[in-house]
């Protein structure tokens, strides 16, 4: 993605060297990593082979629509399943994290690239960094013990002033185990390495790109605006991407906080609803043979809308490749 | 409106070392000024400190006054940003906003500067890519992005960029040096007519370009690596290259003319 570097390739060793082994070290590694690419490509093959095959065994003697039913039943008589409240709430968790977390994350950012001195900023990027490697139980155990009770009071706020909306009328009274609990969570748990790439793209933007816009009268908003922002856009697409991923697949950390329950919502401070990862967490255990592949096959389809973000991210960073500046 | 520089007693540091020591000269308005000497002698920075573009390098500071007709830029009520706003640059390496059309790329300071409507915006763009020599050039393709230009073009873009906001004083930095002859030259002419309206002050390696645009020379040296730069001596272009009043300036230009 952006942050990749080109690194030029070495030129290629012609003629012989005297009293050299290059020779026969070059066909060790030629072998060595063509033989572990190789091997890569196998292994994942085979696992999607075998999770394909076992997701279809469910989905042959699924009773009930996989993509429109309303419930998770692969063990009654008969099995019935669907991923339809899996998949509303994934995207819908994923996107109140995102429009929460990549906001203040590029905010987080320019300021310990552009605004901090150099004391102050220097730490925090440090802290920021520690915070992305911070587990992600942890970050469930504290939203639970934490943000849930916390978040009670917000979710009367919003219910008070935003209520009309409909989206924020919370119609059933209790703990603020929502979808909207579990967005707040997850952009929380995002936030660190969204920030922490977004700061290093902005770190980068040349120094003749930012004076070009200071020379004209600009403020430091405006060079950012001007410089910098444009630069670091796909950089911040890119880290948005990153956290994205991690909020669709995350775990734990939405299992101990949300209250699962098969419903679609809009009222999204009510508690319930469920995620991809959180269902197969709470499921696997006791499932039985087809249970565990009905997990398995919505398994399948997180991964599936996990590869449709990234090209669609994808998408969007190359239309803008003929503004990248690669010629400035 | 172009004005008149008055430099007095000007030092100028990066953190504790001085790179410039004590300068004052007087630029006078519709001219060319040339700074020539050595590499690493300051002329950059010097040229820097009449924008206060030096202060956004970390640990950099100035010393000393210098007087935009009766204003002193380092006075302390005076905003530094509305310094480079009267003050334009143009660097040693073409740098368009990469991510900005051409159009948008000569309105950007202009932007900044206040609200335009459209046809007032496309008239100043007009006049101002016609202004750099290069409206002709790319009067086709105003929405394709300024990097997607030559390296020449790139820096007549960023001369009508800079010439869009009717600067008092405009500071160009080696603005050939990573260009082709005859963008050279057309750079050359496009001093001499933009010398009518403004106050031009040019760096140059190059003495036969010194000695074509600029009216009058300043010769800076350093006495040794480390040193602070000083100014030796600033006069006619045509006396510095003729005869000039310090041994070192005769050295310098001759032993460049070889
Ligand atoms: N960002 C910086 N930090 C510290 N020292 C600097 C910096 N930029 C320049 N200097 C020092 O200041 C002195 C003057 O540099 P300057 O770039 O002004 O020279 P110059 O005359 O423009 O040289 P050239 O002809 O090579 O462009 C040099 O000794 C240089 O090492
Ligand atoms: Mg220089």
């Amino acid at each position: 993605m952006a942050t990749t570097t080109d690194n030029a390739p070495a030129p290629p060793v012609t003629g012989k060297r005297p009293g050299s082994t290059g020779r026969a070290g070059d066909k060790v590694f030629l072998g060595l990593s063509r033989g572990s690419g190789i091997l890569l490509l196998v292994i994942m093959a085979s696992i999607a082979v075998f999770l394909t095959y076992r997701a279809s065994l469910a989905l042959s003697r699924n009773e009930g629509n996989f993509l429109t039913t309303f419930d998770w039943n692969p063990a009654g008589d008969p099995p019935v399943f669907g991923i339809a409240v899996l998949l509303f709430g994934t995207v819908v968790s994923s996107i109140i994290a995102m429009v929460i977390a990549v906001p203040v994350a590029v905010g987080i950012a320019l300021f310990i690239s552009h605004y901090a001195p150099r004391r102050l900023a220097a730490p925090l990027a440090y802290v920021v960094d520690l915070l992305a490697a911070v587990p992600s139980i942890i970050y469930g155990i504290w939203g639970a013990l934490f943000l849930v009770p916390y978040l009670e009071g917000l979710n009367l706020w919003l219910d008070d002033f935003l209520g009309w909306t409909y989206v924020f009328e919370k119609t059933q009274v209790g703990v603020a185990r929502s979808l909207f609990t579990v967005g707040v969570l997850l952009a929380i748990m995002i936030l660190p390495v969204v920030t922490s790439v977004s700061r290093e793209v902005f770190r980068q933007v040349p120094r003749m790109n930012e004076e070009a816009a200071l020379a004209l009268g600009a403020t430091r908003w405006e060079v950012i605006r001007l410089s910098v922002l444009p630069f670091g856009r796909s950089g911040v697409i890119s880290a948005s991407m990153l956290g994205l991923g991690r909020a669709l697949g995350e775990t734990m950390a939405v299992a101990t906080v949300l209250s699962p329950s098969f419903v679609i919502s809009l009222h999204l401070l009510n508690p319930g609803g469920g995620t991809f990862a959180q269902n197969i967490a709470a499921k696997f255990d006791e499932a039985n043979e087809l249970g565990r592949d009905a997990l398995i096959a919505s398994g399948l389809v997180l991964f599936v809308l996990t590869l449709l973000v990234n090209g669609a991210a994808r998408l969007i960073i190359a239309r803008r490749k003929e503004y990248s500046g690669a010629n400035a | 409106m172009a004005k008149r520089i008055d430099v007095s007693g000007l030092s100028a540091y990066y953190g504790s070392h001085k790179a410039i020591d004590d300068i004052s000269m007087t630029v006078e308005p519709r001219s060319v000024t040339a700074f020539i000497g050595p590499s690493g002698c300051g002329k950059s920075t010097f040229l820097r400190t009449l924008n206060r573009m030096h202060e956004v390098t970390p640990g950099g500071r100035v010393e000393g006054k210098v007087m935009l007709d009766d204003e002193n830029l380092y006075g302390s009520s005076v905003d530094p940003v509305a310094v480079r706003r009267t003050v334009g640059m143009v660097f040693q390496r073409p740098n368009p906003f990469p991510t900005m059309s051409i159009f948008d790329n000569v309105a950007a300071g202009l932007r900044l500067n206040g609200s335009y409507r459209k046809n007032q915006l496309a008239e100043i763009v007009e006049r101002s890519l016609r202004g750099a020599n290069l409206w002709n050039e790319v009067k086709d393709r105003l929405n394709k992005p300024g990097s997607g230009l030559s390296g020449g073009q790139q820096q007549r873009l960023c001369i009508a960029r800079a010439i869009a906001v009717e600067p008092d004083v405009l500071l160009m930095d080696e603005p050939c040096s990573a260009l082709d002859p005859i963008s050279t030259l057309a750079i050359e002419d496009l001093i001499s007519e933009l010398k009518e309206r403004f106050t031009i002050v040019i760096v140059t390696h190059n003495m036969q370009q010194a000695a074509r645009v600029s009216d009058r020379t300043a010769f800076f040296n350093l006495a040794a690596v480390g040193q602070p730069g000083k100014l030796i001596e600033i006069d006619e272009t045509e006396r510095i290259f003729a005869n000039p009043s310090v041994q070192a300036t005769e050295d310098y230009i001759s032993g460049r003319f070889g």
